[in-house]
Parts: C-alpha cells; structure tokens; sequence
C-alpha cells in the first residue's frame, strides 16, 4: 500500500509580505521557502503509519508541482523521511494547474491514499485537494483531523461544525487534513539528511492546461488605525468604548 | 440563467450563515441582472426552507434524498452540478466552510468553473468578473479575474451582513438522478458538542494565551465570554500545553475566525495567531508588554496584567447590564 503527499513550497510562515512588478509578484528576496504547514502534517501522518508494520503502509511518495529551483524544499521532504519524489515541471499560477498535473501523475502511478494539506499558507484556496479527487473521479475527505490505517483499511476522523465524525472510504481517495492529523512535525535528522542526497526526484515533464483564473494584482493589508489605550486603573472605560463607539457589545 | 446559492442546514435548521449566503447571492444576482435560486440538501421543513425567501431567493429548490443523508463529496458535487445545469447557473455561491470547501472544489473541475475562494466582498466588477480575496494568510489581498463561463464564489463567515426582503420565493421539491454507487464515504460514528457556542458562529470571542500564566485562571475570562455571549478561544501554546481543548486554538494552523469583535488576553500577537484572526472587526488587546505585535493589529488595548484586568472588566460588564 503506497501514500502519495502532495506538498506546496510556500515562504516561511514568519515572512514579510512585499510585492514587486506593480504589485503582481512576491518579492523574493531573503523569503525562505518552507514545506507548506499543514502538507508537512500530512507527510509527518504518512512516515508515522509506515512506520507501523500492522499499517500496511510500504511507501510515502511526495509529489510538487514547481520549477527546479523548489528541489530544495523537496529535498526537505525526504529527509524528514519520505521514500522518492516525483516533481512535475512546471510553473503553476493557480489551483486548477496544480491539480491538473497531480492528477497526471497519478493516473500514470496509482497509490492508495493521497493526503494534501487544508490549504496553502501562500494562497489560501483550499481547493487542490479536492480539485485533484474530481480529476481522478476518487473519492475527497475534507477536514481531516484523525487517519488511522490497519491492515490496509483507512478510518478517517473529519471535523464538521461542532463536532467530529467518523468516517471510512472507498480507495483509492483523497484525505485533506488539517490540524490534529500528527502533533508535530517530524524534523530531519543528520542521518535523513544524508540519505536524502541519494533519494531520487522523478522530473516529470508536464501537460498543457490554461488556468481558469489570473490574478490581477495583490494588495498590501490597508494599516489600521492606531491602537487607542485604556488606562489599566480604568479597564472600565475600554467597556464604555465597545460599548458607545465601536457599538459592538 | 441565474445565480445558485448551497444553503446547508444543521439538523434541519438554517443559520445566520446561510443568510448571509443567500443575500449575498441576492446581490450577486441583482448585479448580473439575474435572480438568486437557493438549493437545500437534506431534510429541511417548508416552514424553515421559507426563510431563505425572506434574504432574497425567488426560488428554493429542496433535495430530500437518503443518499445525500450524510456528507459525500461525490455525491453532493453531482447533484449540485445537475441542478446547476438544469438552471442554467452561471453563478453558483457556496460557503468557505468545511462542506464548501469538500464540494466548491469539486464542482469547479466538473463545470470548469473558475473559483473565487474564501471571498469576503462582492465581486469588484461583473465584466470582467473581479473577486476580492485573502491572500498569505491575511498578510495581503489579492484582485482575481475568474475567466470561465462559470464561476463559484465561496463566501467566509460573518464577511456580509444578511439583508431581509420583502419577497415571495417558490419552493420546489426536487430529485436528483444520483448513481447509489457513488456514494463511497460512510459515516460510522458522530461526536457532537451541544449546548455550546461554535467558534466559528460567535460575533464576541475572548480568548487567552500564554499572558494567562496557568490553566487555573481562566475563571474570570470565561466569566467575561458567558456575560458577552461570547465564545472562549485561545493561542496555539495554551492548546499544545493542554489548558484549553485544541477546538478552541484560533490561528493560521487553527480556527479562521472573523467575530465583531476579538478580546485578545495574554496573546501576544505572533504572525501566525494574527493570521487566524485579522478578519475581526474590532480587536482588543490585554497585555503587559506594551511593545506585543498585538498592539499593532488593535483597536483598542490596555497594558498591563490580565489576573488583575479581567475581573475588572467582569464588574464592567455586570455594571453595564444592570443598567
């Protein structure tokens, strides 16, 4: 039974946010590039089910849609443990691309489960995951928090609005989890790191697909207003002030 | 042609969400020169089916069938999109929420819909079809053109205020031609909390991070959410310390929210926990470092110790009330 982990190369979720060319591209410079958070949940999940035989896990795989230069980041990914790599060509400017291609992959390579992650720290679409279950015509679990595997036979815990269901599903499917899936991140260690240099990365060359959206150009957060402080002898003055000019209490 | 609005029920029951779901389709339509259908999946009575009529749909369309008892991404994709295609849909509005999130995907792919996740406004212009959205975590925003005939729009919670019409609204009980088949999730088990106020639902939150010092003085600040209406939430470190149960840790990692207004105690304000929370329309700030990042992203704050301002506020509150 083979994992596939679909994971996203995003900056670091500490980094300044700037924008160059008119406001229509990050700035790069000094980003450091990171496994998307909750992809790295995921992959961390995955490594921890192949490392319990009664699983019946045999293989985590990591796949990435992105040019050479996000190598790095994959590489990241085998040295916190995952077995190959498959990266896919190409440089994507929206949801649909990348799933598009992740479909490709796998109709040319099944696997069992995939995992992606809720969403990207990046774009925030929440929506490959899915996009990738509709292409490959396989059942999506959404808000995943819990995935057990024994014997080969998934159970899912999913969180819905207040509460928690679970859930099991035909495979192969798709499992996009957030919170809760593993506690931490799995970290590499030395020896990972040096393995990892010998791991292969597949480069797949990719399909052609027209994005269905464009962006048209990012906006910086508007500032907000300065912060009015409330004497701590007084607190009861911040109650009057919600209360008669914000109008929200 | 029209603009489809998913209004999910809970046990039966619609909520302000799906309010806000059906005026904002409403909108969308009154813009696109057209009118709002909103589709119900599940056992919904006429009665309550009524009240999305009330925020604007001419037309509601009910869908009652057993295989679409429980939550299958499949099967809910399909029936959406055949009544999205038999009524001519070139709009179709869902929530950003956990089902919107399993089925708008979904449905993008299978009409080649572009979408517009997680928008917060209405769309910037009709041609070209511009949506708003959070981009980098809240970090910035972003102008998205949607290029297809199609296009789905998921709205975030609590983003626009529901509007009540004047309006009669049809309701038409429909079936769906859904393959039993497809339905591959089952549900075997459900855990739900009553009584209880979702995070997610609330207009007040208060939440406390590590500034609380000890899972033990959290008394005054639950007193001060129960006499706001308010719910209880914390930062990341107290929910992996186990001082608060994870449901409750709002930040990029864990619960989006976007109440009124967020009453931030001992939560010093990291990138992280900011990005969970900066869709608040007012924030509040309690802490004793006056340099917290916390102060920035405030509208109002106080410094100083929270074990010493929260029962403070608690009488405030009591004071008010009494009034």
């Amino acid at each position: 039974m083979k994992i596939l982990v679909c994971i996203s190369n995003v900056p670091d979720t500490t980094t300044k946010v700037k924008f160059t060319d008119n406001n229509t591209k990050l700035d790069s410079t000094g980003v450091q590039w990171v496994i998307n958070p909750w992809d790295e949940l995921a992959l961390t999940r995955a490594l921890e089910l192949k490392d319990n035989p009664a699983s019946g896990v045999k293989g985590v795989t990591v796949a990435h849609v992105g040019p050479a230069s996000s190598e790095p980041t994959i590489r990241k990914a085998l040295a916190i443990g995952a077995d190959d790599a498959i990266r896919v060509n190409f440089e994507p400017t929206e949801a649909y691309q990348v799933a598009t291609q992740l479909a490709e992959v796998i109709k040319n390579e099944p696997f069992d489960i995939i995992l992606c992650g809720i969403e990207s720290s990046d774009y925030n679409g929440s929506t490959v995951g899915s996009m990738l279950a509709e292409f490959l015509n396989a059942p999506s679990v959404s808000a995943v928090s819990g995935l057990n595997v024994e014997n080969g036979e998934a159970t899912i815990t999913r969180d819905i609005d207040g509460g928690k269901e679970t859930v099991s599903v035909q495979k192969p499917f798709v499992a996009i989890v957030q919170k809760g899936i593993a506690k931490e991140p799995r970290i590499a260690a030395m020896r990972g790191i040096m393995q990892a240099r010998t791991k292969q990365i597949k480069v797949v060359e990719p399909v052609g697909v027209s994005p269905l959206t464009e962006l048209i150009e990012f906006e910086p957060p508007k500032p907000r207003a300065k912060c009015i402080f409330v004497d701590a002898e007084n607190p009861k003055q911040l109650i009057e002030l919600l209360q008669n000019e914000a109008k929200v209490i | 042609m029209s603009v489809l609005v998913f209004a999910e029920n809970w046990d039966g029951n619609f909520k302000k969400l799906s309010f806000e779901l059906v005026s904002y389709a409403a909108k969308v339509a009154e813009m696109t020169g057209t009118t709002a259908t909103a589709l119900s999946i599940g056992q919904v009575s006429d009665d309550e089916l009524k009240k999305l009529g009330n925020y604007g749909a001419k037309k509601i369309i009910s869908l009652k069938s057993d295989l679409l008892k429980n939550l299958d991404s499949q099967a809910y994709t399909a029936a959406i999109a055949e009544i999205a295609q038999n009524e001519g849909a070139k709009i179709i509005v869902l929530a950003n929420n956990n089902m919107g999130k399993s089925i708008a995907p979904r449905l993008s792919v299978r009409l080649k819909a572009a979408i517009g996740s997680g928008t917060n406004k209405l769309p910037q212009s009709i041609d070209p079809f511009v949506v708003y959205r959070k981009v980098y975590s809240g970090n910035a925003f972003a102008h998205v053109k949607l290029n297809s005939e199609i296009k789905i729009l998921t709205l975030m919670q609590n983003s626009f205020d529901p509007v009540e019409t004047a309006n009669e609204a049809s309701i038409e009980e429909r079936e769906v031609s859904i393959d039993g088949a497809l339905v591959k999730t089952q549900v075997k088990d459900v855990q739900k909390q009553t009584g209880k106020l979702l995070l997610t639902d609330a207009e007040i939150v208060v939440s406390g991070g590590r500034g609380m010092k000890s899972p033990d003085n959290w008394g005054p600040l639950v007193e001060l959410a129960d006499l706001l209406g308010a719910a209880t939430a914390c930062s990341r470190p107290v929910s992996d310390e186990g001082w608060r149960p994870h449901e409750e840790h709002t930040g990029q990692t864990g619960k989006i929210v976007a109440p009124n207004l967020y009453i931030a105690v001992g939560i010093s304000g990291a990138t992280q926990h900011l990005a969970g929370v900066s869709a608040s329309k007012y924030i509040v700030a309690i802490n004793s470092d006056k340099d917290a990042p916390i102060f920035e992203a405030a509208q109002y704050g106080i410094v100083g110790d929270a074990a010493k301002i929260l029962p403070q506020l608690v009488n405030a509150v009591k004071e008010v009330k009494a009034k």
